[in-house]
Formats: C-alpha cells, sequence, structure tokens
C-alpha cells in the first residue's frame, strides 16, 4: 500500500509540469502557431520563480513570476512569429536555444543548495483520512492548479464562442479575418498563455518538484510537452492521459533505479525518451485520426490580405 | 539583399550585446574587444577560431540539404554523438593500433553511426508519417545517455583513476595538427570538401533541384513526381552523415577520448549556422566562422572577466532572432495602413 501511494502520488506530480506545458501548447497550437521553443520557456520560468524564492519573496509570487517570465519570453516568439512573420519553427528553435543561455546565466549565483518546496495542502479532514488523504487530499496547490486549468481550458476551447474562434482561426485565418475576427491579436494572447503556461511549468519544477537550480533542469521536458499534443491528437483528455502516463514512467524509472534493478541506470533513464518516439509512432501512423483535431492552419505565417 | 539580413543582424546583435554588457557593469567597448577581437590575435586563436568552425561549417551544410526540404533534422548534436563513439570505439579497440587504415575506417564507422542514427527518424518519417523534429531531439538525449553509459561502464579507461572517461586514442587514430604547438589538424579539409559537395549537391544538380522544390512547393513537387519520402531520406542522411563525421574528426582531433560532454553544443549552433548561411553552401562558411567567434569569445570573456559561457547561447538566440526578424524588413515593404472605420470590426459578422 505505502508503494502504491508512493508510485500514484509521484506520478500525478510528475505529470503536473508537463500538463501546464502541453496545455498551452495545444491552446496555442489550436490558434494555427506552433512555438517548439517550450523547452526554452520553462527553464526561464524554473529560473525566475527560484530567484524569486532565493530573493525572499513569498512562494505564490515566486510562481507568478515563473510564470510571467514564460510569458515575456514567449512574446519574443510571438513578435518574430506574428508580427516579423518568420519561419515559426526557426523561431521556435531560437527561443529555446535563448531561455536556456538566458536561465544558466541568471543561475551562475544560485549555488546547488536546495530551497524549502511549496507545501502540501491540509484540507480539514479530508487530508488526514486514511489512504484516501495521502492519495488525494496532500499535493501542493499547483497540482490541483493543473487540474483546474485542464478543466478550463476544455471548456473554454469547446463550450465557449471565444474558444470556438480560437479554433477557427486556427483552421482558417483568412476566413477569420474576412469576418472580421483580429487573427493576429487573438494568436498573441494564445501564445502569451502558452508562454505563461510554460513558465509556471518551469516554475513547478524549481520550486515544488526538485526544489533546487540546476541548468538545464528541463532536461527535455518542454520537448516531451510538444509530443504530448501530437500524442493527444489537440484534445485536452488525452494531454492529461499521456501526461499521467509519462509521469508515470518517470516514477517507475525512479523507483527501478532505487531498488538497484540489474539494468544500467542510463537506460532507465532513456525510458520516458524512448517511449516518446514509441507513442509518436503508434498515433503518427493513423493518419485520419491525426487529421481530424489537427489545426490546419499549425505553424503557417498568417499576413492579412488587403 | 538577401546578404544584408545576416549582416544587419549580426550589427544588432552586437549592439544588443554591448547594452547588455553595460547594464553588467562591464565597458562594452572593451568587452566586446575581448569577446570579438582579442580571440583573433594570435596565432593560437586563429587556429582555434577555424578548429571549431570546422564541425559548425560540416554540421550546418549537411542539415540545410534537409532543411531546403522542409525536412527538420534538429538532433544534430545525437548524431555527432554517435558519430564519435563508433570512431572511439574502431580507434580504441581495432586490432592493429598503429594500421594507417585507422584513420579512414574511423571516418567511415563515424559517418555511418550517424547516418543510423538519423535513419530511425528517417523511416519513422517516411514510413509513419511520425514528426522528425520531436524523433531527432528524443535520439539526441538517447545518444548522451549512451555516451554516458559507455564512459562510466564498459569503455570507461581502466587506467584513468576511476573518471568517467576512455583511455586516449593510440596516435594513428589521431589527426596530427599541422603544428605541434596548436590544435587545428587536416581534418578541416574534410569540411571544405564537404563545402564544394554541398555547393555541387544544391546548386548543379538535379536531385538538389528536386529537394529544393520539395521545400519551397510540396504541392509542386508532388505533381512533377518528385518523391517525398525519396526528400525526407536524402535529408536526414546527409544531416547525420556530416554530423556523424564532424564526431569522428572531433574524436580524433582535439577531444582524443570521450568523456560524458563531447559537444559544446555544435550540434545545435549548427542549425543556426545554416540559417545564418541561408542553406547555401558559402553562407554556411561565413556563418560557421561567425558561430565560431561566438563559442571563443564566450569562452575568452568566461577566463578573463569571469562571465558565464552561457553568454554564448544567448548570443546565439540574439543572432537569429535578429536575421529572422531581418528577414521581414527584407521581403516584405511596409505600408501604413489606416483602417476603414467599421470596415473590420468583429460585429461585421453577425
Amino acid at each position: 500500500m505505502e508503494l502504491f501511494i508512493a508510485i500514484f502520488t509521484g506520478t500525478i506530480i510528475a505529470a503536473t509540469p508537463l500538463i501546464f506545458a502541453a496545455l498551452g501548447e495545444l491552446v496555442v497550437e489550436k490558434s494555427g502557431v506552433l512555438n517548439l521553443g517550450i523547452e526554452g520557456m520553462m527553464l526561464m520560468g524554473a529560473a525566475f520563480a527560484f530567484w524569486a524564492v532565493t530573493a525572499g519573496y513569498p512562494m505564490p509570487v515566486a510562481i507568478i513570476a515563473g510564470a510571467l517570465a514564460g510569458a515575456a519570453a514567449s512574446l519574443l516568439f510571438g513578435v518574430l512569429a506574428l508580427t516579423f512573420l518568420t519561419n515559426q519553427y526557426a523561431a521556435g528553435l531560437a527561443l529555446a536555444i535563448f531561455g536556456s543561455g538566458v536561465s544558466a546565466f541568471l543561475g551562475r549565483g544560485f549555488g546547488s543548495a536546495p530551497i524549502e518546496a511549496l507545501h502540501g495542502v491540509n484540507v480539514p479532514v479530508l487530508s488526514d483520512l486514511p489512504v484516501i488523504g495521502p492519495l488525494l487530499f496532500r499535493f501542493d496547490p499547483l497540482v490541483y492548479l493543473a487540474l483546474l486549468m485542464f478543466v478550463a481550458i476544455s471548456w473554454f476551447l469547446y463550450r465557449t464562442k471565444a474558444g470556438l474562434i480560437l479554433r477557427t482561426i486556427g483552421e482558417s485565418p483568412q476566413t477569420s479575418h474576412a469576418i472580421g475576427y483580429p487573427v493576429i491579436r487573438i494568436r498573441y494572447m494564445a501564445v502569451l498563455f502558452g508562454g505563461l503556461m510554460a513558465g509556471l511549468a518551469g516554475a513547478y519544477l524549481s520550486v515544488a518538484y526538485t526544489p533546487l537550480w540546476v541548468e538545464n533542469m528541463t532536461a527535455g521536458k518542454g520537448w516531451i510537452a510538444l509530443a504530448l499534443v501530437v500524442f493527444a491528437t489537440w484534445r485536452p483528455l488525452r494531454i492529461l492521459l499521456g501526461a499521467w502516463l509519462f509521469g508515470g514512467m518517470t516514477i517507475l524509472q525512479l523507483q527501478g533505479q532505487a531498488l538497484g534493478l540489474q539494468v544500467p541506470s542510463e537506460l532507465l533513464s532513456a525510458l520516458p525518451y524512448l517511449a516518446t518516439i514509441v507513442v509518436l509512432v503508434l498515433i503518427s501512423r493513423n493518419r485520419q485520426m491525426l487529421a481530424l483535431h489537427f489545426p490546419a492552419s499549425l505553424a503557417k505565417p498568417f499576413r492579412p490580405a488587403g | 539583399m538577401r546578404v544584408a539580413a545576416p549582416v544587419l543582424a549580426s550589427v544588432l546583435t552586437l549592439i544588443v550585446g554591448s547594452l547588455f554588457f553595460a547594464s553588467l557593469g562591464h565597458e562594452p567597448l572593451p568587452t566586446l574587444y575581448a569577446f570579438f577581437v582579442e580571440p583573433l590575435s594570435s596565432i593560437n586563436g586563429l587556429s582555434e577560431w577555424l578548429l571549431k568552425a570546422s564541425p559548425l561549417i560540416l554540421i550546418a551544410c549537411g542539415l540545410a540539404i534537409g532543411f531546403r526540404a522542409n525536412v527538420w533534422n534538429i538532433g544534430a548534436e545525437g548524431q555527432f554523438t554517435m558519430g564519435a563513439i563508433a570512431a572511439s570505439g574502431v580507434g580504441l579497440f581495432w586490432p592493429d593500433p598503429e594500421s594507417v587504415l585507422l584513420l579512414p575506417l574511423m571516418f567511415l564507422a563515424g559517418m555511418a553511426a550517424g547516418m543510423a542514427w538519423a535513419a530511425i527518424p528517417a523511416f519513422l518519417r517516411a514510413r509513419m508519417n511520425t514528426n522528425e523534429i520531436l524523433v531527432t531531439l528524443m535520439m539526441t538525449y538517447i545518444a548522451t545517455l549512451f555516451l554516458s553509459y559507455l564512459v562510466h561502464g564498459p569503455w570507461r579507461d581502466p587506467a584513468g583513476f576511476n573518471y568517467p572517461q576512455t583511455a586516449l586514442l593510440p596516435a594513428a587514430a589521431m589527426f596530427q595538427s599541422f603544428d605541434p604547438a596548436y590544435r587545428l589538424n587536416p581534418s578541416i579539409f574534410i569540411t571544405v570538401v564537404a563545402v564544394l559537395l554541398m555547393w555541387l549537391f544544391t546548386d548543379r544538380s538535379f536531385l538538389g533541384y528536386k529537394m529544393s522544390v520539395s521545400g519551397a512547393a510540396p504541392l509542386a513537387a508532388r505533381y512533377a513526381g518528385f518523391r517525398e519520402s525519396a526528400a525526407v531520406w536524402i535529408g536526414l542522411l546527409a544531416g547525420g552523415a556530416a554530423a556523424g563525421v564532424a564526431g569522428m574528426a572531433e574524436a580524433a582531433g582535439p577531444l582524443g577520448q570521450l568523456s560524458p560532454q563531447i559537444s559544446p553544443g555544435y550540434g545545435f549552433a549548427a542549425i543556426i549556422v545554416a540559417f545564418i548561411g541561408r542553406l547555401n553552401a558559402f553562407g554556411i562558411v561565413l556563418g560557421g566562422l561567425l558561430m565560431s567567434l561566438l563559442f571563443l569569445g564566450g569562452e575568452g570573456v568566461q577566463m578573463t572577466l569571469a562571465l558565464p559561457s552561457a553568454l554564448t547561447r544567448i548570443f546565439q538566440g540574439i543572432l537569429l532572432f535578429f536575421l529572422l526578424a531581418a528577414d521581414f524588413f527584407i521581403f516584405y515593404r511596409i505600408r501604413v495602413v489606416r483602417p476603414a472605420k467599421n470596415a473590420h470590426a468583429p460585429e461585421a459578422a453577425h
């Protein structure tokens, strides 16, 4: 039972940064923009949040600082991709490299000492229940925020008019422009939201998950979040499931290393990357399933004609 | 005009760099001098400049062949690592450590390993429609872990005081420097040949033309009967081969042995080099020289001014940002359009 609780809660926690980052990217991609720079935005978020904690700011401020850092980084991408109509692949890569550089630069003075991690919640009665308490009611607040964001984004995309407009712009910006929607402005908002979420994901890593600063500490999680969006065929619920799947993999790998399995630790560490490839292959083989929810204008620059 | 953007971007990067240094409390001009001029003011500096430019140019040439066809191999770092591993494997374990065949064999092994590592995403993209960006990147992480496994485990030098590194390569498995005092070695000729090959392929061959059409106008390419899967295979294998050879040259040149960290990010920087060079062979040479200077300058200020080498990555990012933005002003004409009143109000939709 102890082990089960450890694996279950570990999975949920490991999945949280992926949920934030992938849900943010989902909104971006649904508006027809592909931002490959998640890794860079996450690192910016992680660095700023960590810095804020070490500078003595309270935890909520630190988390918001991380989110805003991610949003600021995404604005760089937005200006290039939306105003300057550049190749979105290149602009996203530039952001990934830039973010890793800036975060490493900022982080040079952080030292290697861990900080006090974000506390779990303590709900009266519920948190003290046997089994159910540790399983469901003792996570840190960001875990619940991630789930809340899942509900909010699903609702926004598929149950509100604004969500419908966002998706329309992702399908056909020309049509949306013709009927009068401000395509570029809405895409900017989507990109900024994606940055905010990636920043949150990064902040979660450095103040709750690890809680310390290591250069390039995201270790590919930003790219895995990108893969998750494809894996989820651009649907929110599948992002949630996919993130839990990957979270589970991470935890099993850590448990495996802790149990001293007779395999090289590098092989276990490679599992999430291998799994990403396998999962992508399985999903991509079915072209129809991909095409069904794929935003038709993804990564194509849009210039209002006339 | 296509040349103007990289020049403009470099100048803007310099300006931002100066402001950045100034904000850190360093005099901008001396710092820029330390970053960009000092490294080149000695023979050793020039040797290091070419030594670092060589892998960047080589990899960028291979990558650009793919980028022209919209094949996004961003995992050159992993292909570089696998090339270095395979070449070092041959160098370390070939039965005759004095054989003159050693270097050629290592060259082939490095190239084959780089191509094999790129062949996996090529197969998955061509056959299974799997996004090559993500697969090449995941393969990079796996390659790095594989290298770490080898140098911590089976390939660790038993006489190496438990450091995670292999034994030194035998002399016959190394490129001998032109001059023992400096590190520049004949592997730079491989890069020269690669640049010429790249130019022949892209500018003088029908296959290269077909690849460019695939990238610029996929529908036209399909209509003309150019196979997309051929472009995918060639694009990825070219990048893999170039990166694998660059890894071999690095192992058999400045490194001389494997350790967990063998690349300062050549594989990623080469992507930027390819873009600065406008995916053109001779442009890439200039782009590679510029990028190499960024690496050198980063190391230089790290030592002299105690600024972190992460500056190199910041400058790389800024340079690419400016390059992409500069393109906009070159390819588009800006007109100020006053919106007619209410003509575009969303209410028109109802």
